[in-house]
């Protein structure tokens, strides 16, 4: 039975040098050439395809994009969270602890959910269960994990609860969901899937449904909770802002597939996408003038009915040559630390530059001003 | 939640006095109770003047219904023809217990020819609805758990063609199997009249194989719709967040089922299974004319056909009281099932 105590003996520091994914030792989790697709009445959709990367103990990574790219999806395939059917996974693999989660039979994979890897969902209003307790909710995976007695199983509870920064905690376990707000809600959501100690949590844009301040807290929280438990951290949002404090490699999705792989430092101040440098002219910045639009990618994700040929970015893309509608790029290797899926900023002759020479940045300017 | 009940009390009042109403100039229309009489010849037209007078029917309308409403007692009525109402009215009214005599049986209150019935209907109603519910509910989530596999597609099929099928074919084809060919073929068959056989006796035994066929007949249609309704709730209900994150948390495919997902599928069952509840006692019309059951199905279609105005103005009553109530019932379920509907 594994100890249910919270501190864990092996606390890896937080500034020791970078792990990168295509060092494949010590992987905690590694996916490889990930595919899942949903057979829908109009078709095939191709959810995610063909996607690899890893991630070692304690380590904190993020995967950004905009919305229906896939970043849930891969996540929750691989935790046998999709419905089957639609839902297909459609190859690859995906190690952890040296056994592949997707050839797991359930009655195994019940014993991963939950205990080894967590995960905090987007909207903590619909992802807690209305009609029951609190107390119901956060005990039953310790009874049914670790065979606590209802008093043990309680007293861990409120232990959890207060640990995540809910006052009062006692009183509070016999409240239903509907009677927290937004980020108390999603406290308790947290403080649940922490309950057994996961050596990972993937965070599925936990601060979406929540206002600024209380985003700040429940990052601080998360991060908070990581550097406790030692846990590795998967996430998951569209906010770069919250990337930058948190994050040690960022993994830039679109349209189902990796086009950008680099730790924090790179990304922002080196990216090689024109995904990624329009995601970056899109942030809103403090050292621009107020009454400036904010800047956006024009044209609109494609569909993921129809597997796109070349590079998925190209229609959008303002440094589209003949190659990238043809021909699909794989993520190129740049430096150790970072991989790029691009024809043409990979090449020796492109240059990027940060300020306002970038394309997009121009672009927009000149468009907007 | 006290005041709420009374507030839900209070506002079935006027209701209830608005369906009587209605009801009861709906039963004035249907024909002369005096043409029929108890189903005997045709009177002589002095006999029918007379029973017309005593009975009240050459009243004008509101002056009928309020005798049935609150009785006559205190007034006089004319009861000879002379055109001098000098007699004292007997009647008490329903609202002090007094449904009226019945017509067609003569000597007989209303009240008795239905409270001689209910048990009989209660028995075979209640048996058809446990049968109903426990079937459905295994049908139902069983299907919406397996979407889509070959035995869902089955029982849909099967569900369809139970949906489709009118009562009474379904048990006329069910005699012609079950009592009258299984009988040729020297199986064991089963009684298709009545309540017992007259040589055996009245025995537990007799009415429990006397109800086979009748609950069959009763269940088949229901369980076809009921089961659809409750896989269609089910698999809403399995596919929300909360059930994702039960699965997240480790939890078995067993627990997430009975306590996640089967708690909120319950409020729109509960709907269901309240209103049906409400007209159990109003019993299978159809069903139990067929197999000759004496329940209260049969008695309403008999005195209906009769015309006899205390008897089914009494079964009709008695049904929209029962729904009344079922539903106020039915609402303070949904504040112990869902911690998110209060009364206060």
């Amino acid at each position: 039975m594994p100890d249910p105590t919270l501190a864990r003996p092996h606390d890896p520091p937080r500034d020791g040098p970078l792990r990168y994914a295509h060092d494949p030792s010590r992987l905690l989790l590694d996916i490889r050439n990930l595919e899942v697709r949903f057979n829908t009445p109009e078709g095939v959709v191709y959810a995610v395809n063909d996607i690899s990367y890893g991630i070692h103990e304690g380590e904190v990574i993020a995967i950004v994009g905009e919305s229906g790219c896939g970043k849930s999806v891969s996540m929750m395939s691989i935790l046998g969270l999709i419905p089957k059917p639609p839902g297909e996974i459609a190859g690859g693999t995906a190690t952890f602890m040296g056994r592949d989660l997707l050839t797991l039979p359930e009655s195994d994979l019940e014993q991963v959910r939950g205990i080894e890897i967590a995960m905090v969902f987007q909207d903590s209003m619909t992802s807690l269960n209305p009609v029951l307790t609190i107390s119901r909710q956060m005990t039953e995976s310790l009874r049914r994990h670790y065979n606590m007695t209802d008093e043990q199983a309680t007293a861990r509870a409120i232990e959890l609860l207060e640990l995540v920064g809910i006052p009062d905690a006692e009183r509070r376990m016999s409240d239903y969901p509907h009677q927290f707000s937004g980020g108390m809600r999603q406290r308790v959501m947290i403080a649940m899937m922490l309950a057994c100690n996961p050596s990972l949590l993937i965070a599925d844009e936990p601060t979406t449904a929540l206002d600024v301040t209380i985003q700040a807290q429940i990052v601080e929280l998360v991060s908070r909770m990581r550097e406790r438990l030692g846990m590795a951290l998967i996430w998951i949002t569209h906010d770069l802002g919250v990337v930058a404090g948190l994050a040690e490699r960022v993994i830039v999705m679109y349209a189902g597939m990796i086009v950008e792989e680099a730790d924090v430092d790179s990304l922002f101040d080196n990216p090689h996408h024109p995904y990624t440098m329009a995601l970056l002219a899109a942030l809103p910045r403090v050292d621009r003038r107020r009454d400036n639009r904010l800047n956006s990618i024009p044209g609109s994700p494609p569909n993921l009915l129809n597997k796109p040929r070349g590079c998925p970015f190209a229609p959008r893309c303002i440094y589209t040559i003949d190659r990238c509608r043809s021909e699909r790029p794989p993520l190129i290797p740049l430096s150790p630390t970072q991989r790029t899926a691009c024809w043409v900023t990979t090449s020796d002759d492109f240059k990027y530059e940060r300020r306002q020479d970038s394309g997009y940045e121009s672009q927009s300017a000149g468009t907007y001003e | 939640m006290g005041r709420y009940i009374i507030r839900r009390i209070l506002q079935a009042i006027p209701l209830l006095f608005f369906v009587s109403i209605i009801l009861f100039f709906l039963m004035g229309q249907l024909g002369d109770p005096v043409a029929t009489m108890g189903g005997r010849r045709v009177t002589r037209p002095a006999d029918r003047e007379r029973l017309t007078r005593q009975l009240g029917l050459d009243q004008p309308f509101y002056k009928q219904y309020l005798y049935w409403l609150i009785g006559n007692d205190w007034a006089k009525i004319d009861m000879d023809g002379d055109g001098v109402a000098e007699t004292s009215g007997t009647r008490l009214g329903i609202l002090r217990g007094d449904f009226g005599n019945s017509l067609m049986k003569r000597g007989q209150s209303a009240w008795d020819v239905i409270w001689e019935r209910i048990p009989n209907t209660l028995l075979l109603m209640l048996t058809a609805e446990v049968v109903i519910v426990v079937f459905a509910l295994l049908i139902g989530i069983f299907s919406a758990l397996r979407q889509y596999s070959l035995a869902d597609h089955v029982i849909t099929a099967v569900s369809f063609i139970g949906f489709s099928t009118p009562i009474f074919f379904f048990a006329l084809v069910s005699i012609y199997i079950f009592s009258v060919n299984f009988k040729r073929w020297g199986l064991p068959s089963l009684p298709a009249v009545g309540m017992f056989d007259p040589q055996v006796g009245k025995t537990p035994g007799q009415v429990a194989l006397h109800m086979v066929l009748p609950v069959m007949t009763i269940a088949f249609v229901s369980i076809a719709a009921y089961s659809r309704y409750i896989r269609s709730t089910m698999l809403e209900v399995m596919n929300q967040d909360y059930v994702r994150t039960a699965k997240a948390k480790g939890l078995q495919g067993r627990q997430i089922l009975f306590v996640h997902a089967l708690k909120n599928a319950s409020l729109p069952i509960v709907t269901l299974i309240g209103l049906d509840l409400a007209l159990l006692l109003g019993g299978a019309l159809v069903t139990e004319r067929i197999f000759a059951w004496p329940g209260m199905g049969r008695l309403f279609l008999d005195h209906m056909l009769r015309f006899d105005v205390p008897v089914v103005m009494g079964i009709l009553i008695i049904l929209s009281l029962m729904v009344v109530v079922f539903q106020i019932l039915t609402d303070l379920t949904y504040a112990v099932l869902d911690p998110r509907i209060r009364y206060d």
